[in-house]
């Protein structure tokens, strides 16, 4: 008896110390992992604004595990799939020491009982506008690079994959009856909805399910790495009609250099490795408002080299690259890129 | 069922992985983390051969900031040899970080090396891969490391 009494004041003495240790984990994880995006104090950035109060009262922790678990495919936030349960568990207990009202929210994963086909005009009269007619979503990837947006968050995308992996039925039926304070969304009830609308437009939302992807969460799929042309003329010909294949393409060369410059005192680099860096500017910006992260692109460059007697033409291929950025809204501005780049070498070459 | 099957499938991989783009947010202002990242490049042995201004046009295209730049960096030895003897590389070479503000803060990034090994299946290169994962993490968690002693 007196050894189950000390082994039970052991562990009572213990849970402090776990609690201590897993808070000082789950705010490592994710200083080192969600920060970036969602700011050190989850203000937002790249990512949404997480500290909303009324989204941390709203959501349940699974919601919350789900989503670091799966991310959103195609739209920003990766998957986490490399953090096991408890580290999982430590940034979700993170997120709760931030102030917010207090919340029992935990929602059952049964599914609501609705009728999608009488949701689907409710969506669209009342949720399209800002969560796009297919659930799609808002546009763009948070307030980024000090741009002043008008909205404070973007509207989730409510088709995307994880998401409705993420979502319990009757997270999304409290989310439409309640609102969300601080944000656009308002509550559906006070819209004059009934819960059985509410309930249909659930049942709505979950038939996404039934889909294939929506292009706003898919990634482009290609191969090779790099875009090679091999040339059959001298490099220095070569360079040159890179230099006029790139005016041809509307960009503007920016500079014709070595790869080895900067590294090697100057008149000592390799002239068989040359770079031409060329920007369409307007293009940039628009890429910039997609997504900030694209500086990783940029600028656009050719590369010229000769091995041996072969002249070669390369550039990186954006359409593989697109995918590390988990952002569909790039796809088209990648396959863009890569017509360019094809064209280029194309011309290079002829 | 059909959540089963949607967990199922976004474990297959349709979602990017968070560990292919490395990210880090530094709440020092713009001069202060790009003087930070060059110092720190700089200690591991790299020579910076580039910064490259992204920013004509961004205060006129509606951005608050002008504050965006591309650090390019590498070993000279090793990027020599590598554009001689595995041309296909040089499109990704050399290393590159960016740098943005974002507020008062600074947001550093960088492609994940290993994606190159990925790319590059090549068992020679593999190392070099591997040695830039480790250096540029080493890299983003120093800058870390800097910032939150700045903070205290």
């Amino acid at each position: 008896m007196t050894k189950l009494i000390v082994l039970y004041l052991l562990l009572l003495n213990s849970i402090p110390v776990l609690a201590a240790e897993t808070a000082t984990l789950g705010a490592r994880l994710y200083s080192e992992q969600c920060a970036a995006c969602h700011g050190a104090d989850g203000h937002g950035g790249v990512g949404v604004p997480l500290a909303l109060p009324s989204f941390l009262s709203s959501v349940d922790d699974d919601y919350l595990r789900g989503t670091i678990r799966l991310g959103r495919p195609g739209r920003v936030m990766p998957g986490f799939s490399k953090l096991n349960n408890s580290e999982i568990d430590a940034i979700v207990s993170h997120l709760r020491s931030w102030p917010h009202k207090p919340s029992s929210a935990k929602y059952p994963h049964t599914r609501i009982r609705g009728n999608a086909s009488l949701g689907k005009p409710l969506f669209e009269k009342y949720c399209a506008a800002c969560h796009g007619v297919h659930g799609e979503g808002g546009h763009g990837t948070g307030v980024t690079m000090s741009r002043p947006r008008n909205a404070p968050i973007l509207a989730p995308a409510l088709n995307n994959p994880g998401f409705l992996a993420a979502s319990s039925d009757y997270l999304i039926k409290s989310t439409l009856m309640h609102g969300r304070a601080g944000t656009p969304m308002t509550s559906f009830l006070q819209q004059g909805l009934n819960e059985r609308d509410i309930n249909d437009i659930v049942a709505y939302v979950r038939s996404f399910e039934a889909s294939s992807p929506h292009p706003s969460a898919t990634l482009l799929e290609s191969e090779s790495p790099i875009l090679v042309q091999v040339s059959t003329y001298t490099l220095e010909q070569t360079v040159e009609k890179v230099k006029v294949a790139v005016g041809a393409a509307n960009l503007r060369l920016i500079r014709v250099q070595n790869l080895d410059q900067g590294f090697v005192p100057k008149g000592k680099e390799n002239p068989n490795q040359v770079i031409v860096y060329s920007c369409d500017f307007g293009f940039l910006n628009e890429a910039l408002k997609v997504d900030p992260r694209v500086g990783l692109f940029l600028p656009c460059r050719i590369t010229v080299t000769k091995h041996g007697d072969k002249v070669r033409v390369m550039a990186v291929n954006p359409k593989r690259l697109s995918r590390i950025f988990n952002n569909a809204e790039l796809n088209a501005l990648c396959d863009q890129m890569y017509q360019v780049y094809v064209g280029i070498l194309e011309e290079a070459v002829l | 069922m059909k959540t089963l099957l949607a967990i199922l499938v976004l474990a297959l991989g349709m979602s990017a992985h968070a560990d292919e783009l490395m990210m880090a947010r530094i709440t020092q202002p713009f001069p202060e983390a790009m003087q930070m990242l060059q110092d720190n490049i700089r200690f591991r042995d790299y020579t910076i051969s580039r910064v490259q201004r992204v920013d004509v046009g961004l205060q006129s295209g509606g951005f608050q900031t002008a504050e965006y730049r591309i650090v390019f960096f590498g070993r000279p030895e090793e990027i020599k040899k590598l554009a001689n003897e595995h041309y296909e590389l040089i499109p990704y070479l050399p290393l590159n970080i960016v740098i943005f503000a974002e507020g008062d803060d600074t947001l550093i990034l960088a492609a994940s090396p290993l994606k190159l090994g990925e790319f590059f299946k090549n068992p020679v290169l593999q190392p070099y891969f591997a040695r830039w994962e480790q250096d540029m993490r080493s890299i983003f968690n120093d800058l870390k490391s800097v910032d939150a002693d700045l903070k205290k």
